[in-house]
């Protein structure tokens, strides 16, 4: 059977191999040629065929040496390749086994750049919709970089000098080599775990390896979850980073980052000055304003000539008191008009001359009792001079004179025996005096009888 | 000071607010006045605030915690 001239397909696939691995040249070597059928494996393996006008070769990255690859391979491109060549004896086939791939021409961190760029851009981690606004006055601001070095510096001096009113907070930071990445978004994601207005993440001038973190996806990712608005200063004025396409607004300089986040002091003395001077202005013209309007207002037609207000009312009163006085009037003369018209008639009417015909009666008839009253009169006296010369020749003294006497008992006159018993006391009285004397006895003439006391 | 001492930023708004209303013009007078005075009472609280900040407070975050640092070799102090 040693003598069997028939190989196994192995042993021959083996033999194959070896000459691979014992040639020097394959072992290492350089090539230069497009990508095409590019498949990157989940395990982070890249197969692909590099090919040229006139061959093709199929090739494999392993993905411990594909991860160091800045720029994602896709088809077309024309990449540098070190390597070295060998069979896959599954399949029989020889491969280019690439250790490293650089992007010919432009430049691996170039195209790296751009396809991020691109690939965030589509997402919209660009877009002006999520730029988020920055507080004019910040109390506190973080500064995510290294905390030595011109770039700390720079901040800390220009936000010293310009606004010394904030607060600002170190987060030191590793912003070049292997950690750095992870650094900066560790760095960004504590500060938003605190109160901060503003977030500064960036870092002195270098080349663009040295800036490289802040190309990667992890740290443009952090700055867009970031909470706080944040103001990206990476390098100087020509370096443009990935940050600083997502950050909320870029600054050219860690300078220009301090400027931008604060309002400068003296401007803001400034704008103090101004705005007392404005509203020192404003209220003065509004005072002046209101002024002028009181000024015009007592100037005014009304209020310069106020009786000019109440002269109709006035013209009224005196209208109306002319009216009422005239209609008074002429309700008096119409009433003394009637008043003299019913004196008139009462005048025609008048009982005068019969008071004056009833007066000429009443003087007759008084004149009629005047002389009746006197004849009467004088009838009387007459009468009582004939009576008195009766009663004078009648008078009891006359007849006394005569020898009669009349007699009284008590105050009463005896004119009847009747009058009288025996025993009364009597009084005579004659012409020249009065006689006491008492009844011894009484004789009546009509009867005879005798009544001694 | 203040029991309740305005902080700068309050106060520039509040002034800026107030620069508004008094450049309007809209303002009753009375209201005007008012506005005038307290406005430039905030500007003098603004103005003193700037005037007399004293060197910022900077520190560092180590290990979670805020310490005071040196700017020059930017260690912490």
């Amino acid at each position: 059977m040693a003598s069997d001239p028939y190989l196994s397909v192995k042993a021959l696939t083996k033999y194959i191999k070896k000459k691979f691995d014992v040639d020097p040249h394959l072992r290492d070597v350089y090539v230069k040629g497009e990508l095409s059928n590019v498949k990157i494996h989940t395990s982070g393996h890249i197969y692909f065929t590099l090919k040229d006008e006139a061959s093709r070769l199929p090739a494999v990255m392993f993905s411990a040496n594909a991860k160091a690859v800045k720029f994602k391979p896709e088809s077309g491109m024309t990449v540098l390749i070190r390597g070295d060549v060998n069979v896959y004896e599954a399949s029989g086939q020889y491969q280019l086994y690439a250790q490293s791939m650089q992007a010919d021409g432009i430049g691996d961190y170039y195209l790296a750049f751009e396809q991020l760029k691109e690939k965030l851009a589509k997402e919209g981690l660009f877009n002006a919709a999520h730029k988020k606004t920055f507080p004019r006055f910040p109390k506190r601001i973080a500064v995510v970089t290294a905390p030595t070095g011109a770039a700390v510096r720079d901040i800390c001096i220009t936000l010293n000098r310009r606004y010394p009113l904030a607060h600002v907070v170190i987060y030191p930071t590793l912003v070049q080599g292997a950690q750095a990445t992870q650094s900066i978004v560790q760095s960004i994601q504590a500060a938003n775990q605190k109160d901060y207005d503003i977030l500064i993440v960036g870092r002195g001038g270098g080349s663009i390896e040295d800036l490289w973190s802040f190309n990667e996806e992890a740290v443009a990712r952090a700055i867009y979850q970031s909470r706080i608005p944040i103001i990206s200063a990476i390098g100087h004025e020509t370096d443009t980073t990935i940050a600083d396409f997502v950050s909320d607004l870029r600054a050219p300089t860690p300078t220009a980052a301090a400027e931008l986040a604060v309002p400068s002091k003296a401007e803001l003395l400034d704008r103090l000055l101004n705005y007392r001077s404005g509203m020192y202005r404003t209220t003065a013209n509004a005072i002046a304003r209101e002024k002028a309007s009181l000024e015009r207002l007592t100037t005014s037609f009304p209020l310069a000539y106020p009786d000019r207000l109440y002269r109709p009312f006035i013209e009224r009163v005196e209208r109306a008191t002319e009216s009422l006085r005239r209609e008074t009037f002429q309700q008096f003369n119409y009433a003394q008009e009637r008043y003299k018209n019913l004196d008139k008639q009462l005048a025609t009417r008048t009982p005068e001359s019969r008071i004056r015909q009833s007066s000429l009666e009443l003087d007759a008839l008084k004149r009629r009792i005047d002389q009746l009253a006197a004849l009467a009169v004088r009838d009387n006296t007459q009468q009582l001079a004939s009576a008195m010369r009766t009663l004078d020749a009648l008078s009891p003294l006359k007849i006394m004179d005569r020898g009669y006497s009349i007699i009284y008992k008590g105050d009463s006159v005896v004119k009847s025996v009747e009058q009288v018993e025996a025993g009364d006391e009597l009084s005579i009285s004659m012409k020249d005096g009065v006689v006491k004397t008492s009844v011894s006895e009484r004789i009546s003439k009509s009867k005879g009888e005798r009544q001694d006391g | 000071m203040a029991e309740k001492e305005i902080m700068f930023n309050q106060a520039m708004e509040q002034l800026e607010e107030i620069v508004r209303q008094l450049e309007q013009g809209d303002v009753p007078l009375e209201e005007a006045l008012t506005l005038y005075q307290k406005g430039m009472e905030l500007s003098k609280v603004c103005h003193d605030k700037l005037q007399n900040a004293e060197k910022q407070l900077v520190t560092m975050m180590q290990e979670g915690k805020e310490v005071p640092v040196n700017l020059e070799d930017g260690s912490a102090k």
